[in-house]
């Protein structure tokens, strides 16, 4: 067996490599993907745990207060109690829904997270599946998410459901653009759409130093319209508790509901890690070229530490603006995606574009 | 059968169902989600196929962007009691025949075609490629055809926005 923490593509040869040399082709592929599943499955249980206790603590720190502090050492187990109690919540039936699609739109918001998690770059040679259009199937699969919302609020046929619901659709389709456009600038410094690629690009700096002033910008940018996209707030009026209760999932109850909240913090991570790959350089260490001896002590440290440590930096501050900013209205939101953050995202694409023809970025 | 054989199977025994399904249901709502689901499997068949900037391009546009639009469409004007009558049988009738003679000849006409196997590699889809020729003037280029598209679509937008300022 050939484990090594900087470089995980001879450990899963060798599981491939033994898989397929104790049975046939057909049932080692579907042991893979089995192995797979139940790893991301896990994988996805863990991270949604530990996001809400992390939110309900940077929540508390911000608000001077202590937060979770009961079950286990500081509050730790808070949150696996808490699901233990949503588990074994009556899911209550409502007599005048449609209820195919009222089951059905929980799932629909966890399975479009399960797609974009199969395509993230992990560490080298960690990633389920490397497309050669990796960052625009993110993208793709990313907006599925808000076709549960939106058959969650108009099947629970409640109007603060259906409201909560249209909101975030109008929010969503609208903050696409700017997520997309964004993530455009970054497709264009780095010359390809595949996700290693682009990783392999910042090998000696990445792009927000790299690209300086208008990857800032799009960082920034990126920054706003993903909070947007993932309904977080300020930006969460598809579930403004002191307008519509619960927004469009004020009628599901136990598991249905746990669905909704873990695909939440799910697609925050994903948004996150989308950000620490694009930007941050994923798992590449911090590397300036040139400085031959830091860049080998920037080495030492593994590629995962490097992934998760970006992507927790990005987490906590969506959380800090959460806890920070108040709550726009619908009009505001939309006021400012399309009068401002587009425009600016159009202009500062064309900025890319000059900058990259004229080499003006730091090779 | 490989595993290949068996999702191409699994695919298309979904198209066709939702398909069927989409046209039959009697709630709107539902058959968008029909028909989501099979344009959600006609990706998948791209993705068979590794043509994976079609298959995103499929998610996006279609799963992604028009049925958003629809749902959203049916969210603003229908009623979740809605349901649409059973169609008169005359009309069920003349639909099934017109379905099956236009299923008829698609089939007919893609089995007369002379397909020849052959024994190339599958070639990657360079996307570097696309975006040049999308762009290029010169031979075999689209950009004329691009700046039509765009042109037509600044018209219908403008439209559109004209068309829902009417009243002031």
């Amino acid at each position: 067996m050939d484990f090594n923490i900087y470089d995980f593509t001879s450990f899963t040869k060798w599981v491939d490599n033994a898989l397929n040399s104790s049975m046939s082709p057909l049932l080692a592929i579907i042991i893979e993907l089995i192995i797979i599943g139940l790893v991301f499955l896990l994988f996805y249980a863990i991270v949604g745990l530990l996001l809400v206790y992390a939110e309900r603590k940077v929540c508390a720190v911000i608000q001077n207060r202590y937060g979770p502090n009961r079950v286990g050492p500081f509050g730790i187990f808070q949150t696996i109690a808490d699901l233990i109690k949503l588990l074994m919540k009556e899911l209550i039936n409502i007599k005048h829904a449609d209820n195919f699609l009222f089951n059905l739109a929980p799932f629909i918001v966890i399975i479009a997270s399960f797609m974009a998690i199969a395509a993230l770059p992990f560490a080298k040679g960690l990633q389920a599946i490397d497309f050669n259009i990796g960052i625009f199937y993110l993208f793709a699969v990313s907006s599925l998410g808000v076709i549960g919302i939106l058959l969650a609020g108009w099947s629970s046929n409640s109007k603060y459901s259906l409201i909560g619901a249209i909101r975030s659709g109008a929010q969503v389709i609208s903050y696409e653009l700017s997520v997309g456009l964004s993530l455009l600038a970054i497709v264009v410094f780095a010359g390809t759409m595949q996700l290693s690629g682009i990783i392999e690009s910042q090998a000696d700096g990445w792009w927000i130093i790299k690209g300086h002033f208008p990857a800032l910008v799009a960082f920034v940018i990126f920054l706003i319209a993903s909070t947007a996209e993932t309904n977080r707030g300020p930006f969460d009026l598809a579930e403004a508790e002191s307008e519509l209760t619960a927004g469009f999932h004020t009628e599901y109850s136990g598991i249905k509901f746990a669905f909704f909240f873990l695909a939440e913090y799910m697609n925050m991570f994903i948004v996150a890690s989308i950000a620490a790959t694009m930007f941050l350089g994923g798992w590449m260490p911090f590397h300036i070229a040139g400085w031959d001896g830091m860049n080998a002590i920037m080495d030492y440290v593994p590629p995962i530490v490097w992934f998760f440590g970006k992507t927790i930096f990005v987490i906590l501050m969506m959380m800090w603006f959460k806890w920070t900013f108040p709550r726009l209205r619908i009009d505001q939101l939309l006021n400012l995606e399309w009068k401002y953050l587009l425009p600016l995202n159009l202009m500062n694409i064309v900025l890319v574009a000059f900058i990259v023809l004229m080499g003006w970025y730091i090779k | 059968m490989g595993l290949n054989q068996l999702m191409f199977f699994f695919l298309s025994g979904l198209i066709l169902v939702f398909s069927i399904l989409t046209v039959t249901s009697r709630k709107i709502l539902r058959a968008a989600v029909y028909l989501l689901t099979v344009l959600l499997a006609t990706s998948g068949l791209y993705f068979l196929l590794n043509y994976e900037f079609m298959a995103a391009i499929q998610i996006t546009l279609y799963a992604g962007g028009i049925v958003v639009l629809i749902i959203f469409s049916i969210l603003l004007t229908s009623h979740i009691s809605h349901k649409f009558e059973r169609p008169a049988l005359a009309n069920v009738i003349a639909a099934s025949l017109t379905g099956l003679a236009g299923s008829f000849i698609s089939i007919w006409s893609i089995m007369k075609f002379p397909f020849n196997a052959s024994t190339e590699p599958t070639l990657d889809v360079n996307m570097k490629e696309i975006g040049m020729q999308l762009m290029s003037t010169g031979h075999q280029g689209y950009a004329l055809p691009f700046e039509v598209i765009s042109i037509l679509l600044l018209a219908a937008l403008i439209s559109a926005v004209i068309i829902a300022k009417k009243g002031n």
